[in-house]
């Protein structure tokens, strides 16, 4: 199971919060800032997985996380998920990103939060890997962008 | 690809601060989100930002309660509000409005309704269930999108109790033509599964539809379920083996569309999951796993590419291999395998092969011996992550021989590390080692690992010192060895210690340090008394100091100090310190008092629990005579008020047909019931209450003389056995002695800074594991190694005290390599010898205890002869007498016992319902007849009682104290078990002494139960056990016990009161006696 989605920019600032299991608002924000605590410090030639942060429930449970310039990806994962498979879903999911938004950045993150969110419901569902297939995820993400513009369009026909 | 990210990302912060840019004039520039971005973005304060933000929800509160903000602007507003949730600032108020969007929008607002709800809130929260509707009417739509939407959030979050509202239109949408519906539906049934097992039992069939589905992304959903599934019942899913298998060939063959390509590896992340599967299936099944064999071996040799996600597949395999029944040559390819990931540069791989490792090395510790170069490396390695899995790697291939090395690059790590969660980890492992293989590396983590380590560490290690070992003067050394320790730490500069750790050395000093002669307790005193008076010192650990003090002052010079210290605390403002101080006081003043209270015992005095409290026996009959209450347990009480709440329906003249069970609530329950029961006139009901009520009181008497009368019976016979068993024991133990008088302590501070540190790390780390592999003893199960561990520790430890009493570096280095193979066939030779030693002494123990148990016999069979004995006319008349319920069923002879003012006690055993026969005890007046004691409540209390009161009647007496538990196995199967453990509400919890040590201790107890009560072994998992038996057909008892800290913690349940204290009572004397 999928603990929590973080993704936040170099500075820590979160960009896209996602927990699959309940923690009250301010523990919320501690997991984010000691997340962002342990990931940062380390550099870039070290393994990807981080073992126990004590607060998001112990032994069982590991970061993984990959850097991409600004921005952290971090999956907080327990022992059912393999370490090396999460790592390339978020490959997946930075790549499935990149073709929505048409080379994504921050600041498409940071404007478009919401679609940021209905992406990623295609790809992990209440913390169960739904959909691996990039291409199956972005026709997911068609079919709704499709209802959205033809939502548009009717409301100008109806102005 | 993730060159093009990284590219575009780089180029961010130009494109933030430069205002509209090509590129971001596709994001909403004069929306009032960005508008709020770019506000928050040129803020250079937290405060800034916070205020700026607060004002942002004011304006955002005032229009969400607008009447006249349509939905569309309320979608905005709706995620101008999820931003800033996000950045951590409350906006509860609108969590309302999301709701409302999600049940009146059109699908585009119901979207964002959906995401804002499923961010805001939580399974619990009470406004979730405005959603049940909305979510039922979205999974009927005909739109697919809001049904995607409501299963989505279904699976993210929903009440536990409505999940039924909604379970058959989930179902349904397993048929749906839509396989993406398929997909998300096995998805939400595997999350209701997962918060609420029991309510998707009904649907295991359709799951199984959902395995065979045709698209292969709803067969791959199933999977997580299955997986689940197989991993709480391995055995349900055994007929499943073969299709998984299939799949997986399928796969990994490539018969799945291009589609499923990733980096063209075929659906890798399919494959993942199916080798989890297989690995459980596999787990200890031959037939099973045999079947994999071959699949295994082409996802092996197919994964040969060179990319991430064929080495996460690569990485399943091996543990699968690992997992699964051995076959040799795909062991070699795993371990070949293992090795790739181990050498390689990269780190990930690097990391997970020393997870690989972890995991295999108990199974084949020569894997570790091969890779033992780059383990070495990688202790020295950059990232902490790949030290700290070093360190677990080489905590699980740790023995005798390279515990000091290990410990100490633990240590090494310990004060170099920062992380909390790291610390606490770790210094459980150091102690845990340190349990094992004792040595004084305890000061060092307790001075390291501080205040942070679990409390139980100290515990135990205290408990260890005091417990001791095999020998009493090796004990003594480590107990001298700790004080000698302590007094210096506490001469040098005691002021930085942890408080545990101070806690820690006042009991040591307080306990042991009389050992040592020439030490003065004033000495002691005086530095205890200076703890006392720094400063940081906390109230615990000034009791920890008090007591200790107590226990040290004998009269004599010391009195001033004492006296000193005691008057400064009498005043305290702590309590428990004004406690402390006054004992301190009255106990330094009476020297007889003290004597008697504090016992200076230098052998091992393991503390007799009395769990019965027997002790209070005398006083509960006093009190009872006095006219007390009878104790009721809490369940009891709860039972009586409802009972008293609730109106009685029955007539009050029910009269003697009654069930057996409902007499034995008479016997202890109100005397309202027993009066009905008894069906006579007030007046004789009232005597025949009274007959109860002195019968219990007897009963308490009786039973303190019963136990009198036997005890020095008993103890005589067990003190014989124990003459012998000891003996035979102590014989390996002694050598030990003699040869480790070499040194002072088998293991003194190492010395890492050699001249070659790393040779001299390798020969040490390794050392050990390769002499006991090529006396094949890690390759064994558990028991060998244990038992060895222990008896053999007087010969091991003279090796490495030898070894550091050398004085070179270098001819220490030079014996390491010598004494490999000298010490591997010592090594070889003594542990034969006490292997070998070992089960004769056990023989003769063995053949002591069955000489007791004929005795047993022999008294039972008197019971049964007894019962025949006595004078036929009698009988006869007494026949009348019996309870109605009994008088049907087959019974032996009945003796009376005793009469008293016309109340007539007799004793029988009855069959019951064919099930068993049970003595039992009855009485009253002549022409009534109430049980006094049903069968199981207080067995052995019948017994002594009616022996007792035979005795005074002078028929015949007794000439046993025991009767075997009445009880049968109960033959359950685990899960069976796992339900009737939650329905039964009578527990009891207690710790029982194990028999024998190591491994094999829970199975040998267990066994010995088994033997001993009938009980049935459920089954063994690791260090826990559960057991079974009844009594009557519908009078289970379930056990569950576990080894822990050296005692086996039992937890007996069962539906009928007394049942569990009866069993565990019994359980109690089974492992005495034995």
């Amino acid at each position: 199971m999928i603990k929590a989605i973080l993704i936040f920019n170099n500075h820590g600032k979160p960009r896209l919060i996602r927990f699959y299991q309940y923690f009250a608002e301010d523990m919320q924000q501690q997991i984010i800032r000691e997340t962002f605590h342990l990931v940062s410090k380390r550099d870039d030639n070290v393994c990807n997985f981080l073992e126990g942060g004590s607060l998001i429930g112990g032994s069982d449970y590991k970061l993984i996380y990959r850097h991409y310039a600004t921005l952290y990806f971090v999956f907080c994962v327990d022992s059912s998920e393999s370490e090396l498979g999460i790592l390339d879903l978020i490959q997946v999911f930075v790549e499935t990103l990149d073709k929505c938004f048409e080379n994504v950045c921050e600041l498409d993150l940071i404007f478009h939060m919401d679609k940021v969110h209905y992406i990623l419901q295609e790809v992990v569902m209440g913390g169960m890997v739904l959909e691996t297939n990039m291409n199956e995820i972005v026709a997911q993400v068609e079919v709704q962008n499709r209802m959205e513009k033809s939502e548009v369009s009717d409301v100008k026909q109806g102005l | 690809m993730s060159d093009v990210v990284e590219k575009t990302l780089t180029a961010l912060p130009s494109l933030l601060s430069l205002d509209p840019q090509p590129g971001s004039a596709k994001l909403s520039s004069t929306s009032k989100l960005g508008n709020l971005i770019r506000g928050i973005t040129e803020l250079t304060s937290k405060h800034e930002e916070e205020k700026l933000i607060q004002h942002e929800l004011a304006s955002i509160k005032d229009q969400v309660s607008s009447p006249n903000t349509s939905m569309r602007q309320m979608k905005e507003l709706m995620v101008r509000a999820i931003y800033c949730e996000s950045l951590g600032y409350e906006a509860s108020f609108t969590y309302i409005h999301a709701i409302k969007l999600a049940q009146q929008g059109t699908a585009l607002e119901k979207r964002v309704g959906y995401l804002a709800v499923s961010l805001f809130l939580n399974e619990s929260h009470e406004l979730l269930l405005l959603l049940v509707n909305t979510v039922l009417k979205d999974l009927q739509s005909t739109n697919l999108i809001e049904v995607c939407m409501a299963l989505t959030v279904v699976s993210q979050m929903f009440p536990k109790d409505m999940i039924p509202a909604i379970l058959p239109l989930v179902e349904e949408k397993l048929n749906h033509p839509k396989e993406i519906i398929r997909r998300k539906a096995v998805l939400a049934l595997y999350k209701f599964y997962l918060i609420a097992p029991n309510q998707v039992q009904h649907i295991h069939n359709k799951f199984r539809k959902a395995l065979c589905d045709k698209d292969p992304g709803v067969m791959t959903a199933s999977l997580h379920i299955y997986l689940q599934m197989i991993q709480e019942n391995p055995e349900g899913y055994k007929d499943l083996t073969a299709s998984f298998v299939t799949i997986l060939k399928q796969v990994v063959g490539g018969k799945l569309p291009m589609d499923f390509n990733y980096h063209s590896v075929p659906a890798p992340w399919l494959q993942i999951q199916l080798l989890r599967i297989l690995a459980l299936l596999g787990k200890n099944d031959q037939s099973a796993s045999a079947v994999m064999y071959e699949v295994l071996d082409e996802s092996l040799r197919r994964a040969e590419m060179n990319h991430n996600i064929t080495y996460a597949i690569l990485y399943e395999c091996v543990k699968c291999i690992y997992t699964i029944h051995p076959k040799s040559d795909l062991l070699e390819k795993a371990a070949k395998c293992i090795g790739n990931f181990v050498l390689s540069p990269k780190i990930n791989l690097k990391y997970l092969g020393l997870k690989a490792l972890t995991y295999v090395v108990q199974q084949d510790p020569r894997l570790a011996l091969q890779h033992q170069m780059t383990i070495i490396e990688c202790l020295d390695h950059s990232d902490l992550i790949i030290k700290r899995e070093t360190l677990e790697l080489l905590f699980r291939i740790t023995n005798a021989q390279n515990v000091v090395v290990i410990v100490e690059k633990m240590l090494e790590f310990l004060r170099v590390n920062t992380d909390d969660y790291t610390t606490i980890d770790l210094v459980g492992k150091v102690a845990e080692l340190a349990e094992k293989y004792p040595s004084d590396t305890m000061s060092t983590v307790f001075s390291v690992g501080g205040d942070m380590m679990q409390p139980d560490i100290p515990n135990s290690f205290l408990k260890l010192l005091s417990e001791g070992f095999d020998s009493v003067e090796e004990d003594r050394k480590l107990r001298l060895f700790a004080v000698d320790s302590y007094i210096t730490l506490l001469q040098k500069e005691p002021g930085k210690l942890p408080q545990r750790f101070l806690q820690v050395i006042s009991w040591v000093l307080g306990e042991y340090s009389h050992l040592k002669d020439e030490l003065e307790p004033t000495v002691v005193l005086k530095l205890l008394a200076k703890l006392l008076d720094m400063k940081h010192t906390s109230s615990e650990t000034k009791s920890w100091i008090l007591m200790a003090m107590t226990k040290l002052c004998e009269g004599g010079a010391e009195v001033s100090v004492v006296r000193e210290v005691s008057e400064t605390y009498s005043s305290s403002m702590d309590t428990v310190l004004r406690q402390r101080a006054h004992e301190l006081q009255y106990l330094s003043q009476d020297s007889e008092l003290r004597a008697k209270v504090l016992l200076r015992d230098n052998g091992l005095r393991p503390l007799e629990v009395d769990s019965s409290l027997s002790f209070l026996d005398g006083f509960v009959s006093e009190a009872l005579a006095a006219g007390a209450a009878p104790y009721k347990p809490p369940h009891q009480r709860q039972e009586e008020l409802a009972q008293a709440k609730a109106l009685s329906l029955e007539p009050y003249g029910l009269s003697l047909p009654m069930s057996m069970s409902s007499c034995s609530i008479t016997d202890r329950q109100s005397p309202t019931l027993l009066s009905m029961s008894s069906g006579l006139s007030g007046d004789s009901a009232e005597i025949s209450h009274k007959g109860g009520s002195t019968s219990l009181k007897l009963d308490g008497v009786k039973r303190v003389w019963g136990r009198e009368g036997y005890l020095p019976q008993r103890a005589a016979v067990e003190e014989a056995a124990q003459v012998e068993v000891p003996c035979t024991l102590r014989s390996p133990s002694q050598q030990g002695d003699a040869d480790s008088s070499h040194s002072q302590t088998p293991t003194s501070t190492p010395t890492p800074t050699e001249p070659d540190p790393e040779k001299q790390q390798l020969a040490s780390l390794f050392f050990g594991l390769s002499s006991q592999s090529s006396v094949c003893l890690m390759g064994k199960p558990e028991p060998t190694p244990h038992r060895f561990r222990r008896k053999a520790k007087g010969v091991t430890d003279p090796t490495s005290s030898s070894l550091i009493s050398t004085p070179s570096n270098v001819e220490k280095l030079l014996c390491n390599n010598l004494l490999d193979s000298n010490i591997a066939s010592e090594l070889a030779v003594s542990s034969a010898k006490q292997i070998t030693e070992l089960p004769q002494g056990l023989k003769t123990a063995s053949s002591d205890i069955k000489q007791n148990n004929p005795s047993l016999i022999v008294d039972n069979g008197i019971v049964a002869a007894a019962d025949e004995d006595p004078d036929r006319p009698k009988d006869l008349c007494l026949i009348s007498h019996l309870p109605a319920e009994l008088s049907e069923l087959c019974h032996s002879e009945i003796t009376p016992l005793c009469t008293i003012q016309s109340i007539l006690c007799a004793v029988n055993s009855c069959q019951y319902r064919g099930d068993g026969i049970f003595p039992v005890a009855w009485g009253g007046p002549s022409g009534s007849s109430v049980l006094i004691q049903t069968p199981f409540n207080h067995l052995h209390q019948v017994t002594h009682v009616s022996a007792e009161l035979k005795k005074s009647t002078q028929c015949l007496s007794f000439a046993h104290s025991d009767v075997t538990f009445p009880c049968r196995p109960l033959t359950v199967s685990t899960e069976e078990y796992g339900t009737m453990w939650l329905s039964f509400s009578h527990d009891t919890k207690q710790n029982l002494t194990l028999i024998g040590d190591g491994q094999e201790a829970l199975t040998a107890t267990l066994n010995v139960l088994k033997q001993k009560l009938q009980l049935h072994v459920v089954e063994i998992i690791g260090q826990e056990g559960i057991l079974s038996c009844r009594l009557l057909q519908d009078q289970p008892c379930l056990m569950h016990c576990r080894v822990h800290a050296g005692t086996l913690a039992v937890w007996l349940r069962s539906p009928v009161p007394d049942l569990p204290d009866c069993l565990i009572y019994h359980c109690q004397r089974a492992l005495q006696e034995y």
